[in-house]
């Protein structure tokens, strides 16, 4: 029995050597199991050691091997060779962020944007172990549950045209982990969130394309994120002076 | 929390990063409502002004000068007529407006000259509906 081959075209740039990129094909054998991911582990063990992509769990959870196949971004551990057989597949970086070298892209930008959100439960009050953790209803998990899926794979920054056009908009991932936040019942950190919110680079760049929630591997809707304080943001805006700073629902 | 103590760089950046708050909640409030009228409110005053009262259905008086002119001088008709017009507009425009993006113009002088007749043309519209309708009152 012959082994299946499928053409593996990738894209190639080291920063230090080259003037541009550049794609190089590689000739891969697979099984109806082997992984995209698995294909181009093939081509750094067997064919072209000096291949660079990022990866760990292999199972959709690390957010860490995100690419783009054929165009579109995806994770390579869960996209299957067999399902482009018996085409070809041409893999690229995650678009709109710059190439650290071949398939890596440098995740800076996102990982200071995450971090401005303050990505984490701020209580009114801290509450001691004695007192018990902080109770919350099936009805307050599930508001917030969703978003909380977020790896942080990046796949909707490289799926959204409008990070694309201006990076300076906070992008998809990181709005839906602000309303993640903002959206627990145990968090009083929405006034220091707000003014993200509010701003331009907030959700006021974003015009609803709505891809984003498309390439979601884990089921995230940032773009209801999104668009749900599209109507915070306009409460704030006109409430302001009422309510207490950040107080509008 | 050791989260929130932890020293952070990029945290401090953005923070001292000016955020302006932006202006857009007006226009997309406006727009939000606009979208309500365009949906509900106008297809069935095209439909009774466009077709039916030109078809004389149910019948040519209906939509006669005087009884038209006495539902626009009326304060509750007045009332309607201003949101159908004026919110359709705030609506549509915004459209427009934020369609040059899909025709390739994201910023400068040319937008801003976008926005201005856009906007511009909603609020001559809001002013000028409200002057003549006051005025008939």
């Amino acid at each position: 029995m012959t082994q299946k081959t499928i053409d593996i075209e990738v894209l190639r740039y080291n920063p230090e050597k080259d003037y541009k990129p550049s794609y190089q094909t590689f000739e891969v054998p697979f099984a109806d199991e082997t992984s995209v991911l698995q294909g181009l582990q093939y081509i750094k063990d067997q064919l072209d050691g000096s291949l660079t992509f990022r990866w760990s769990c292999r199972m959709e959870i690390c957010g860490s091997c995100g690419m783009m196949i054929n165009g579109v971004p995806n994770l390579t551990c869960s996209s299957f060779l067999r399902d482009y057989y018996p085409g070809k597949l041409r893999i690229e970086p995650l678009s709109h962020l710059p190439i650290e070298r071949d398939l890596a892209v440098d995740q800076t930008d996102f990982l200071q944007k995450l971090e401005s959100i303050h990505p984490y439960i701020i209580p009114k009050e801290n509450q001691s172990v004695e007192e018990g953790p902080f109770k919350q209803t099936p009805a307050q998990r599930e508001r917030f549950y969703q978003y909380s899926e977020c790896i942080n794979c990046l796949l909707c920054y490289a799926a959204c045209p409008q990070y694309g056009l201006d990076s300076d908009f906070l992008g998809p991932a990181a709005m839906a982990l602000l309303h993640r936040y903002n959206s627990d019942s145990r968090d009083d950190g929405k006034a220091e969130r707000m003014p993200i919110v509010n701003a331009q680079e907030g959700v006021w760049a974003c015009t609803l394309v709505g891809y984003c929630s498309e390439v979601c591997p884990k089921g995230v809707d940032p773009a209801s994120a999104v668009n749900r304080n599209k109507v915070n943001s306009t409460l704030d805006y006109f409430f302001r002076f009422m309510a207490p700073k950040g107080a509008a629902e | 929390m050791a989260e929130q103590s932890m020293p952070n760089q990029s945290l401090n950046q953005s923070s001292q990063r000016s955020l302006k708050r932006s202006n857009e909640p007006v226009f997309w409030a406006l727009f939000g409502a606009g979208g309500v009228v365009a949906a509900f409110l106008l297809p069935a005053v095209i439909l009774i002004t466009g077709l039916a009262a030109p078809l004389g259905i149910p019948s040519p008086e209906l939509f006669s000068y005087e009884r038209a002119s006495a539902f626009a001088s009326s304060w509750a008709g007045a009332l309607f007529l201003f949101i159908v017009i004026s919110l359709s507009l705030w609506h549509g425009l915004h459209r427009v407006y934020h369609s040059s993006h899909e025709l390739g113009i994201h910023r400068g002088p040319l937008l801003s000259v976008i926005r201005l007749v856009c906007y511009g043309t909603a609020l001559g519209g809001t002013v000028l509906s409200a002057y003549w309708l006051i005025a008939a009152l």
